[in-house]
């Protein structure tokens, strides 16, 4: 059985001008000790998705899903309390702003200290000698020292360093990792992606990573979802998604990577993710895909089976029928 | 830190020099002669009136008599009260006492209950308890003192007869009172007695003093707090599965202080211009009645030193305001 395992999973926002469908039943596995990336644009529900399975949505979100257990334990069924004692403990996570993310008014010492106390129950002594392996094990020169640091006397990718350290201090089975690297410079960005890839190879935990970027997810994942405007178009292990994508989204995403370029001009997606009021009523990337037909802009397609990868498409490609273009 | 504290007491100067100019200039502009005050109502002679006035020194130009008492202030002395004739200084001091056991009982008050209320209005945002608190909140802070005093002693001193209705101490107390602040004193008499009977004395002055810097920490510590509760490093402190108790009454209340405080620090001055009015109705012997009394009797020494005395007050604590700054926010704190 997977660590985590979330079934038809859907969130809605209330707005003054009515309800936000955000994140449109989907379905989500992870094994122990996997890296699963989520990708998709802005706006296509990929931090909202992890948003509510960690319990962090402001009031006005609506979370209802079949099932979305957690090593053995059904979230959305057990009270707050029991809540919490996962939360941060087995399950943690970690955000895109390192500057904003932690308090600026208590050292970081203490934030990571905090967690110690509150889910392992150690004494003040253990606390602090584990704090400094954190900060050690985390790559913080002058771990001791820095221990006393407050948030804005340090970088943001020391920050997110002990973001991670927060975030691993009591050994999480899962960690969701919200775009770690965005707000961060490139070459910090890679030290950290391979800080949360070894930190995942010594203490054996899965790793959800929310990205945008397909580099990243070619560097650090194993097995992609594929996410836009609150569904899970495609799902299936990095090295066929790469090779054979079987949704047009997918497809067009990588063909708008530099790297893959054999144009002078990079090929992009035209359009925007649809938003609250312009939802269309077929397939939700039928405006943008170059393949649509009248069945895509009618009809919503089903998820396929596991060997196209449950893609939500009419006409997969990559399937023998059609290739990719 | 100490460059700072020297800096910020330079500053201080020119807002003495202002202070001192407004009070020595508003008591003069106000109609009426203390010489003919004091006359009372048997008149004086011509002649006995310029003696008098030869004597204050009000014969002479206004610039000659404000330089005079300048230079009189800058080497501590404050005057003489034209009525009792003791030094301003000894007679401030006397009553101050009594109005700081009061401000500061208020102060308490205002902020026991302030801030939690704030806190949980700001947890509760939109709901019933919220909308509840917060138009209290403004019922509190539009509402006249001296109507709210005279409710709350018709209610509790004359219905229901639980408070006094004046003074600091029922009157068959008597003690030395080394400190001036009537709690202390009455605890360490060992009468007994004596120490409820100051604090029953307290109650109302106490409430009616602080309804106003109450209602203003309620909602600038709702304001606060909801605009941290949204930032980001609350979603972290949840993250962590903290309890909400935790999460709201540190995480997120120790970044919404740095407006809260300021406001208190504001209303150490709105409370000692209460005073004034909640020591009169209450009749409690502090530093407001003293200056009202003054004030009728234009006895001009005592106002304008009492003013600036008053204004010496409220610069030390915005002063010590700013420095509480550093110390709840090291972001701000000073190099």
């Amino acid at each position: 059985m997977s660590l985590l395992r979330i079934r038809n999973l859907s969130v809605s926002f209330s707005t003054a001008s009515g309800a936000f469908q955000a994140v449109d039943a989907v379905d989500l596995d992870v094994d122990a000790g996997e890296i699963l990336a989520i990708v998709g644009e802005s706006g296509s529900g990929k931090s909202v998705s992890m948003l509510a399975l960690m319990g962090l949505l402001p009031w006005t979100a609506t979370v209802t899903a079949d099932e979305l257990s957690f090593d053995g334990a059904d979230l959305l069924r057990i009270d707050r309390a029991a809540r919490r004692k996962i939360i941060g403990n087995d399950l943690a996570m970690i955000f895109q702003e390192p500057m904003t993310a932690l308090n600026p008014c208590f050292m970081v010492g203490w934030q990571i200290k905090e967690a110690l106390r509150v889910h392992l129950g150690l004494d003040r002594a253990t606390r602090h000698k584990r704090a400094i392996e954190l900060f050690e094990q985390v790559g913080i020169p002058d771990a001791e020292k820095r221990l006393t640091a407050f948030p804005h006397q340090m970088s943001g990718g020391m920050n997110q360093r002990v973001m991670i350290a927060m975030a691993i201090a009591c050994k999480p089975k899962l960690l969701i990792a919200d775009e770690p690297t965005t707000a961060l410079d490139v070459t910090i960005q890679a030290q950290i992606l391979d800080l949360l890839a070894d930190l995942r190879r010594e203490t054996g935990m899965g790793l959800v990573l929310i990205t945008h970027d397909m580099g990243v997810v070619a560097e650090t994942a194993e097995r992609v979802c594929v996410q836009y405007a609150g569904q899970k178009i495609e799902e299936q292990p990095v090295g066929p998604l790469f090779d054979q994508p079987h949704h047009p989204y997918t497809a067009a995403l990588l063909d708008a990577l530099p790297e893959r370029a054999t144009d002078k001009l990079l090929p992009t997606i035209p359009g925007v993710v649809p938003g609250q009021f312009d939802r269309p009523s077929g397939c939700l990337f039928s405006p943008r895909c170059k393949f649509a037909d009248a069945t895509c802009t009618t009809t919503p397609p089903v998820a396929a089976g596991p060997e196209l990868g449950q893609v939500r498409c009419h006409y997969p490609l990559n399937t023998g029928e059609r290739k990719a273009s | 830190m100490l460059n700072y504290v020297l800096s910020r007491l330079f500053t201080f100067i020119p807002t003495f020099v202002g202070v001192t100019l407004i009070s020595f200039g508003f008591i003069r502009v106000l109609p009426g002669d203390p010489i003919i005050v004091m006359a009372g109502e048997r008149g004086l002679t011509a002649e006995r009136y310029a003696e008098l006035e030869a004597q204050f020194g009000f014969d002479r130009p206004i610039y000659v008599q404000f330089w005079d008492y300048l230079t009189g202030v800058l080497q501590g002395d404050l005057g003489n009260s034209f009525v009792t004739k003791r030094p301003v200084w000894d007679e401030f001091f006397s009553l101050f006492p009594a109005t700081l056991e009061l401000s500061t009982c208020a102060m308490i008050f205002a902020v026991v209950i302030g801030l939690p209320a704030g806190v949980i209005a700001a947890v509760n945002r939109g709901k019933l308890y919220d909308r509840l608190l917060m138009s209290t909140a403004l019922i509190g802070y539009s509402m006249p003192i001296f109507w709210w005093a005279l409710l709350l002693i018709i209610v509790f001193s004359g219905n229901l007869q639980w408070t006094p209705v004046s003074g600091r101490i029922d009157l068959i107390y008597y003690f030395p009172d080394p400190t001036g602040f009537m709690l202390i004193d009455s605890l360490s008499s060992g009468q007994k007695g004596a120490f409820t009977s100051a604090v029953r004395h307290l109650v109302l002055p106490t409430i009616v003093l602080g309804t106003i810097p109450l209602a203003v920490i309620a909602r600038q510590t709702r304001s606060a707090m909801l605009e941290v509760l949204g930032e980001d490093y609350i979603r972290t402190a949840r993250a962590k599965g903290l309890a909400p108790g935790r999460i709201n009454g540190i995480h997120a209340l120790r970044n919404a202080l740095i407006p809260v405080i300021t406001v208190i620090g504001l209303s150490v001055g709105t409370l000692l211009a209460g005073a004034i009015l909640t020591e009169t109705i209450f009749s409690w012997p502090g530093i407001g009645k003293w200056m009202v009394d003054s004030i009728f009797r234009r006895d001009y020494p005592v106002v304008q030193g009492g003013l600036l005395l008053i204004a010496v007050a409220v610069m030390v604590v915005n002063l010590t305001v700013d420095m509480l700054y550093g110390v709840i926010n090291p972001k701000i704190r000073k190099r």
